[in-house]
């Protein structure tokens, strides 16, 4: 595989992962935001791979088979469970005004491709153009987590948010040392353990999954 | 270039767009039918229908103005004229430097304003309804296919449709991000601007859903055929601006006269084709409310958009 053509491949692959965090957007059922979820885990384990094999970093496969074990199989299955468990299978969340949304999206991407274009310039990495994808993914994950007003979406922001972390260390730096990339998958697992746990807890004391009770935990 | 090919081939394209575009849609028609486990009709159909509606007697509203009678007209003149504009067959025609990719989209926008216009004139509720939701599809279709005819260009480096075809058929393999996007964007917009059925059906005649057809209910006879045939030419041009700007193999120069039966082959071949993939769409898809249409059309922006984005990205 040639350098320029593998180059090609992560951009597309860097494309359709924008394209499924605008899908997450808008997205407004828990199962579908859940697939998305494991198909964006799927894209970012593919890209890991070809920047390995067009690399030769070693420790990239072990990220790249870390990552889809860990984001598309077994944080989608823990986070399926859950739903069942806590029974908002079919949860639908009201969101305002998508059309707005989107563009309040695209101003983002922008802000964030002119952010990265000035390092990517200075990148020698054949990903370098990447990396303003990679953050624009970020404060995509960051918006949803901000307008959704139900517990697991935001979860799903929160591992969105850090599936875009990930892109932007493989193609900014070809991956952080392998101790680093471990410890962070055990803690994102770790993570949507406590969550879960979390989530029970919300639903106890307030009967539903709505965050914004919450704010009725100060004392007057 | 000698002169006379090049005018003579230009006839011959506009010609064949026309005369081939109701054979597009019994395609289509046949195709669905198949996929909806229906006997099919004939192809030729679509046919039969327009030379009947030609032998009928006009009815007019007795207190329709003059634009309700040149509307059908000027609407077939402007599909007649973006099917002149756009390359089917062969590229550098001397026509194609008449119009760039900003003034096709003002054609067709100019023969919506006279469809509007003309729905609006007989004073009928229907009439003004159908013309309301047309104006909100258009305007909200009319960015997002500028978006992805921009991304084109600027892969291209021109706004001429024609530059666009010759340096799309002619580079070397490689993968655009950014034209898969826009792609996607513009198939979005073909659904929608020709009333498909994710936006509007085009077999309904239900009060509740219908756009297009709602516009047209007051015309009978030579003018509804004349409507309905630039109906057609406007879906089979849609599709040849589709493969134009994104599948242009196999199109022939007008200056080498010799690789037009192959340029007619590859055109035949994407037509059943696209014919094929948009009945499955067809089929697969049910209409959506009228108030999801403007999400439709936003997620159809915002790809083409994203598709520029990328591009830019991907030039540093």
């Amino acid at each position: 595989m040639n350098a320029s053509f593998s180059g090609q491949l992560v951009n597309l692959l860097a494309a359709m992962l924008l394209l499924i965090s605008f899908a997450m957007l808008s997205q407004r059922r828990v199962l579908s935001l859940i697939k998305l979820l494991a198909w964006q885990g799927a894209v970012l384990a593919a890209s890991t791979f070809v920047v390995a094999w067009s690399t030769g970093q070693q420790h990239l496969y072990i990220s790249a088979s870390l990552t889809m074990l860990l984001k598309v199989f077994l944080i989608p299955w823990l986070l399926h469970r859950l739903i069942n468990k806590l029974n908002v299978r079919w949860d639908v969340e009201t969101l305002i005004n998508i059309p707005a949304m989107m563009l309040v999206g695209i101003g983002l991407v922008i802000f964030a491709f002119s952010l990265a274009s000035p390092i990517s310039q200075m990148a020698s990495t054949i990903t370098r153009s990447t990396l303003g994808i990679a953050l624009a993914s970020i404060l995509l994950a960051f918006l949803m987590m901000i307008v959704r007003s139900k517990a697991v979406p935001q979860v799903i922001g929160f591992l969105a948010m850090e599936n875009g972390l990930l892109f932007a260390a493989t193609s900014a730096t070809y991956g952080m040392p392998l101790v680093v990339e471990l410890g962070i998958a055990l803690d994102v697992l770790v993570g949507t353990f406590i969550f879960g746990i979390f989530f029970f807890h919300l639903r106890e004391a307030f009967d539903s999954l709505d965050i914004r009770h919450m704010e009725k935990l100060k004392q007057d | 270039m000698n002169q006379f090919t090049g005018i003579s081939l230009q006839i011959l394209q506009s010609v064949f767009v026309v005369l081939a575009a109701p054979l597009l849609i019994g395609w289509v028609n046949i195709c669905r039918a198949w996929l909806q486990n229906r006997s099919a009709p004939s192809i030729l159909l679509p046919y039969y229908t327009l030379a009947k509606l030609f032998h009928k007697d006009a009815v007019i509203a007795s207190h329709a103005s003059p634009l309700f009678r040149t509307t059908p007209y000027i609407l077939f003149g402007c599909m007649w004229l973006a099917a002149g504009i756009v390359p089917s067959l062969a590229t550098n025609l001397p026509f194609s430097p008449a119009a760039d990719i900003i003034a096709l989209v003002a054609v067709f926008a100019l023969a919506r304003m006279f469809s509007a216009l003309a729905a609006f004139d007989t004073g009928t509720a229907f009439g003004g309804l159908g013309a309301r939701r047309e104006m909100l599809i258009g305007f909200l279709a009319e960015p997002a296919m500028l978006m992805t005819l921009y991304t084109a260009a600027f892969i291209s480096g021109s706004t001429s449709l024609d530059t666009i075809v010759a340096s799309q058929a002619h580079q070397t393999f490689s993968i655009h991000p950014s034209l898969a996007f826009a792609g996607v964007a513009f198939s979005m917009v073909l659904l929608a601007e020709n009333g498909r059925i994710p936006v509007d059906n085009p077999a309904t005649h239900l009060e509740l859903t219908m756009i297009h057809e709602a516009m047209i209910l007051e015309y009978s006879a030579r003018h509804l055929a004349l409507i309905e045939w630039a109906q057609a030419v406007k879906l089979f041009v849609y599709m040849i601006i589709g493969f134009a700007l994104f599948i242009p193999w196999g199109i022939a120069n007008a200056s080498d006269p010799a690789g037009l039966p192959l340029a007619f082959v590859a055109l035949v071949a994407k037509l059943v084709t696209a014919g094929l993939v948009l009945a499955l769409i067809e089929t697969l898809l049910a209409k959506f409310r009228l108030f999801i249409a403007p999400e439709f059309l936003s997620s159809a922006f915002l790809l083409a958009v994203l598709g520029m984005l990328t591009y830019f990205l991907n030039r540093t």
